[in-house]
């Protein structure tokens, strides 16, 4: 399966994923030998063959309707990089 | 037992110690912390001491064992990977990324292990987010492997099985995706144990691959492991893939008795490629077990050779969307330059913050998930981990428990197989299955290779039959010494030099 670098630059925006030059180069010889390692499942006929995304039957389960605060605003922002009171401070994103 | 090598003490040992008051739990974690001070410059296992921490809860132990009460755990030092989250402890998983991050909040096995009085000394290294099989993807500097400092310990949980292996510890928690306790168990001598999805509570822990990730613990024994599980297994209702159902009493299942028990040797982990003295321990391992009174049956697991490719889709397709959180926003690291737009902050955050082997993962996980490639990718292994799961369910027909080994080698070099990423997956290539079939898999010491470095035996047991896996653990332990080696004294010295 071979990859371009243009494939390693579209898959990095998706993923939001800066890269410098050599990781470009050294991102898609990895993939390319992985994705090459990964083609043997295409030999296998999965026709029929339902998908197992999770182990377990289970549902979400709903918890009890009663009100709860665990959590106190202040601890859960302190580790934020750049905050104003209780905002998360980030670029703007309308011009 | 002797508190100069805190290494001679198991928990079992200990507890005996603690309730008689021969020995209080201060004493035993001032051990642990002075081998800690000793070992730690050559070994690294640990990313955070928190000895203060330790102190106040030694204390706290011996409080209660004075007042005649007693526990599993009460007293007894241990040691978390630091994908737990803990409360006002720094929790980086291994990454930049979650560099100085202080979590507001404890893990479920955090709690679980604090309530039962255990005494927290330090977090463990790992692969950064879990992605390894050698620690060598820490951002803080890869673990040694006690057996021999210029091998891996393992990963990506090999900084908790190093702990335990150096006596910094009697117990340590692992998270387990595709082989990250049992093989750290296996390359470092220790008793470790992946249990059934479901079975331990995931919340808290920083997540990997959700549908695969699970916590279990290193140990010296197989009744060890049994007291560590008691502990934290059980239903969490803030984890909703955690199983509400019941909890036996692992270690009255430790009877010594494997009479009939039928043993499925799966013919397709004795294949080309497994080192010579791995494949002569573990069978040597199963005749005993034989003699034992076991019956051995062949079984087969046909799709074993696709497992390493299904797992590295289901694994990065669910880590590129888990790590998607890591945004600079609202923790961990921030890069940006005046005039950046969102994304450009996006990407230059993750690119510092994200070491090669995450960026990696991250990548194949999206390209699997893009529009084009999903079905040929994604989906088809979502399909492939049926026909996985479909080949345990049958051979469980035939069989109580599967014996195998548990890697294809022991420990390697440092740096052996950092420039190859497909080897490095090989390593997995006995544990994977096991996860994407969701069952309980234990890997405990049953053999040295002719450079004395520890073989893993690996018990893979039905869902939520966890006590059959230990009890069979267990009955080879009562027979033979394995679990009694230890490695040489760590003396600080790296390559004659100090670390």
């Amino acid at each position: 399966m071979p990859v371009s670098l243009k494939d390693v630059d579209h898959i990095a925006l998706l993923a939001r994923l800066g890269l410098t030059e050599d990781e470009r180069a050294s991102l898609r010889d990895d993939l390319e030998s992985i994705l090459g390692y990964i083609g043997k499942l295409q030999a296998l006929d999965t026709t029929g063959i339902e998908a197992t995304a999770h182990v377990i039957d289970l549902h979400t389960p709903p918890r009890d309707d009663v009100v709860r605060n665990p959590q106190d605003a202040d601890a859960m922002l302190a580790n934020a990089p750049d905050r104003d009171r209780s905002y998360l401070r980030v670029p703007k994103i309308i011009e | 037992m002797n508190l100069s090598d805190p290494r001679s003490f198991t928990i079992a040992t200990a507890r005996s110690a603690l309730d008689r008051r021969e020995l209080s739990s201060t004493e035993l974690t001032r051990a642990m912390l002075d081998r800690i001070a000793c070992a730690e410059p050559a070994l690294h296992a640990l990313l955070e001491v928190t000895e203060a921490r330790a102190l106040a809860d030694a204390a706290a132990a011996d409080a209660r064992l004075g007042r005649g009460e007693t526990g599993p755990l009460l007293g007894i030092p241990v040691v978390l990977k630091d994908i737990f989250a803990t409360r006002g402890i720094v929790t980086t998983c291994g990454s930049r990324i979650l560099e100085g991050f202080r979590p507001p909040y404890d893990s479920d096995a955090a709690e679980r292990l604090a309530r039962a009085g255990s005494v927290l000394v330090g977090k463990a290294n790992l692969d950064e987010f879990a992605m390894g099989s050698s620690n060598e993807n820490s951002a803080y500097g890869s673990t040694r492997n006690p057996w021999d400092l210029e091998r891996v310990p393992g990963g990506s949980s090999g900084g908790s099985a190093a702990a335990v292996a150096a006596g910094e510890c009697l117990a340590s928690l692992g998270t387990d995706t595709g082989g990250s306790i049992r093989l750290p168990a296996s390359f470092c001598g220790l008793v470790g144990l992946k249990p059934t999805y479901g079975r331990v509570s995931r919340y808290g822990v920083i997540a990997y691959a959700s549908s695969l990730d699970q916590v279990g613990p290193f140990a010296w024994t197989v009744e060890d492991i049994a007291a560590v599980l008691g502990v934290i297994a059980g239903h969490d209702p803030r984890d909703s893939t955690s199983v509400p159902r019941g909890v036996p009493d692992y270690t009255a299942a430790l009877t010594g008795d494997v009479r009939g028990l039928r043993i499925g040797i799966p013919r397709e982990y004795f294949a080309d490629g497994i080192a010579p003295d791995v494949e002569g321990a573990t069978r040597s391992a199963i005749r005993l077990l034989e003699s034992q009174g076991a019956q051995l049956v062949e079984i087969g697991l046909p799709h074993t050779e696709y497992a390493i490719a299904t797992y590295y889709l289901v694994a990065t397709a669910e880590a590129s969307s888990n790590l998607a959180r890591y945004d600079g926003v609202r923790f961990g690291l921030r890069r940006a330059s005046s005039g950046d737009s969102l994304i450009d902050m996006y990407r230059q955050t993750r690119d510092a913050g994200f070491g090669p082997e995450v960026k990696r993962r991250i990548l194949l996980g999206t390209y699997a998930l893009s529009a084009g490639y999903c079905d040929a990718y994604y989906l088809k292994a979502l399909q492939v981990r049926t026909l996985i799961r479909r080949d345990f369910l049958q051979a469980f027909e035939q069989c109580d428990v599967i014996a195998a080994p548990t890697a294809p080698t022991t420990a390697f070099r440092l740096g052996e197989k950092v420039s190859d990423p497909l080897a490095m997956y090989l390593s997995d290539i006995f544990t994977t299955s096991v996860n994407l079939a969701g069952l309980p898999g234990l890997s405990l010491p049953c053999g040295a290779d002719t450079a004395g470095l520890p073989i893993g035996l690996q018990i893979i047991a039905p869902a939520f039959a966890e006590e059959v896996a230990l009890r069979v653990g267990d009955a080879y332990q009562r027979a033979t010494e394995w679990h009694l080696r230890r490695p040489a004294e760590i003396t600080g010295l790296v390559s004659g030099k100090v670390a």
